[in-house]
């Protein structure tokens, strides 16, 4: 198989365990759900920092490039994560 | 093997512990009692992944991640903690708008560090995975901006509607296709450069004509996309992690779009092409309500029916968010609960702008998660409430759904106000909803309206019910 080949089969055996994860989270946390998908979702920071420290010859340029990949990145990385974590902290038990 | 493959696949064997917590993280939160877990799952994970990244012996200058990382760092944790709980939605389709910039900008950036190194031109593969991952990226990118601007309402949340708005569309997605096909084809950088330009032109048009009451699905749908651009820079990175958790999040999105679309009764074509909802709604409902009367009632009578009452259901909408109300509409739960009423929650799925929203909201003013009902597991108890109490709700408790063929609600699931005894709506004035349609609700015998600000209402039905 080709890498590109393997990558499809990533991809469409990881959507039916999405789809099978996804469906078992709780209404009630689907805000949540969707601020760590977010923070998760920037997982292209592997793809940012590779960018900005492959220091080629067009270094200058791949460098702001990937600073900024990587600032964007890093925000909902940061972002994603605490906003999640201070939503969850707010569900609590009747006492 | 030599040393070369050998830590590729060490580095490989650490994404895929990355990729395993993070589907943990995700199925943690199944329910609140796990979910702080699975965050912290989640956030171990992506530390994992970077460190690991970080060590990869392709990376040979730090200054400029470094400086990315600590200022995305700062910014993020500064926005993350100082947001307000009901400008939520906002703050994720700006959140997925960052996804998708970054996105164009790694497949900017990884052709042109694949063009230094290859010698005998680039390999077509690769080209359409950039290609594909720029626009997907690109699309994102300005959906979300218009999302963001239309939420914070910078933009009027109303549908913008021009003549042939989807033939331009399609053509423009025909013509961002053919530029991508040339730059796979022939390697030209300028088809690429307008290719992710039309991308970019496309994210704006496909979210312009879509209206506030259906902003839950698109706020969804770009979290999918989001998910979709991480896994096509997975393909041209190689990076299984990239693919897996994209994916992840790409379905994620793509089903709350789904339970948002059912919620609503609409197919996600017809939310896509949008035009639903402001003005140009208006149903028929109208004229046939025009002659009958509301009743209204003083906060003093809400009062008394409340504290004599043994089961009253709280609706809350947007309008409390809107209003603020939660914190006051927790401390009428916690007064009446006192005295005996049994107090619960229900909750439409589409309630608010994003899924769960309001579920976020009365966790912050601290209403138990336990009280907190979704729409399938309270329906029945309205037959049995003395009252229901609705707080800035309107579509989604409007039984023309049920009743009224002509009515642009109908066949929507609401949640059976109508069947409490006695029914109390807040209400800041005969506005109709988000869909602009006239509420039949309102005009029912057992029906009374309150109007002002949901937050005074609540803050004086407190006073009331203590003074009583």
């Amino acid at each position: 198989m080709s890498p590109a080949m393997i990558g499809i089969y990533v991809f469409v055996l990881s959507c039916f365990i999405g789809y099978h994860v996804i469906w078992g989270v709780t209404p009630a946390l689907h805000t949540p759900l969707m601020a760590v998908t977010n923070a998760v979702s920037a997982i292209v920071v592997v793809g940012a920092i590779l960018v900005a420290g492959s220091g080629s010859n067009h270094a200058g340029l791949l460098e702001i490039v990937g600073f900024f990949a990587v600032f964007l990145a890093s925000i909902n990385i940061f972002g994603g994560f605490v906003v999640t974590n201070r939503m969850l902290a707010m569900f609590k038990k009747k006492k | 093997m030599n040393w070369a493959e050998s830590s590729k696949d060490i580095f490989s064997l650490i994404y895929l512990v990355a990729t395993i917590l993070f589907i943990l993280g995700i199925k943690s939160l199944s329910h609140p009692k796990t979910a702080q877990r699975g965050n912290t799952f989640a956030m171990v994970g992506m530390g994992i992944a970077i460190i690991a990244t970080l060590l990869n012996p392709e990376v040979h200058s730090y200054g400029w991640i470094i400086a990315g990382l600590v200022l995305g760092a700062v910014v993020g944790g500064v926005l993350a903690l100082k947001i307000q709980m009901t400008a939520m939605p906002q703050l994720v389709a700006a959140l997925h708008s960052f996804v998708g910039l970054s996105a164009v900008l790694i497949a900017i950036g990884t052709y042109f560090s694949h063009q230094q190194h290859s010698v005998s031109g680039m390999d077509s593969t690769l080209m359409i995975e950039l290609a594909v991952g720029s626009f997907i990226g690109a699309i994102t990118f300005t959906g979300s901006l218009v999302a963001f601007g239309k939420l914070q309402e910078l933009l009027s949340s109303n549908p913008l509607v021009f003549p042939f708005q989807h033939y331009l569309n399609l053509a423009l997605g025909i013509a961002m296709l053919g530029f991508g096909i040339d730059f796979a084809l022939h390697d030209h950088f300028a088809s690429f450069a307008i290719m992710t330009g039309i991308a970019l032109l496309l994210g704006f048009l496909l979210v312009l004509p879509i209206g506030g009451a259906d902003m839950p699905v698109v706020v969804s749908m770009l979290n999918s996309y989001s998910g979709w651009a991480a896994s096509a820079t997975g393909f041209t990175l190689g990076n299984n992690l990239l693919i897996t958790t994209g994916a992840l999040v790409g379905s994620s999105g793509a089903i709350l779009s789904y339970i948002m679309c059912k919620a609503m009764n609409r197919s996600i074509i017809s939310v896509v092409l949008g035009g639903f909802g402001g003005e140009a709604a208006a149903g028929s409902t109208q004229a046939n309500d025009a002659g009958k009367r509301v009743k209204s009632a003083s906060v003093e009578d809400a009062a008394f029916l409340l504290e004599n009452s043994t089961k009253v259901i709280i609706i809350p909408g947007y309008g409390m968010a809107v209003a603020q109300a939660q914190h006051a509409i927790k401390e009428l739960f916690d007064l009446l609960s006192e005295k005996g009423v049994d107090v619960k929650f229900a909750i439409h799925p589409v309630a608010g702008r994003m899924p769960g929203h309001m579920n976020v909201l009365l966790a912050e003013s601290d209403v138990p998660y336990d009280v907190v009902h979704e729409m399938d597991e309270v329906n029945n108890d309205f037959s049995s409430a003395d009252v229901a109490l609705v707080i800035g709700a309107n579509d989604v408790v409007n039984p023309a759904a049920k009743t009224d063929k002509s009515s642009p609600l109908y066949g929507m699931p609401i949640l059976d106000v109508y069947k409490a005894k006695h029914i109390l709506v807040s209400k800041r004035s005969m506005k109709a909803g988000y869909a602009g349609v006239d509420n039949a609700l309102f005009y029912y015998d057992n029906c009374s309206l309150i109007f002002g600000d949901a937050k005074a209402t609540c803050e004086n039905l407190v006073g009331a019910v203590k003074g009583a």
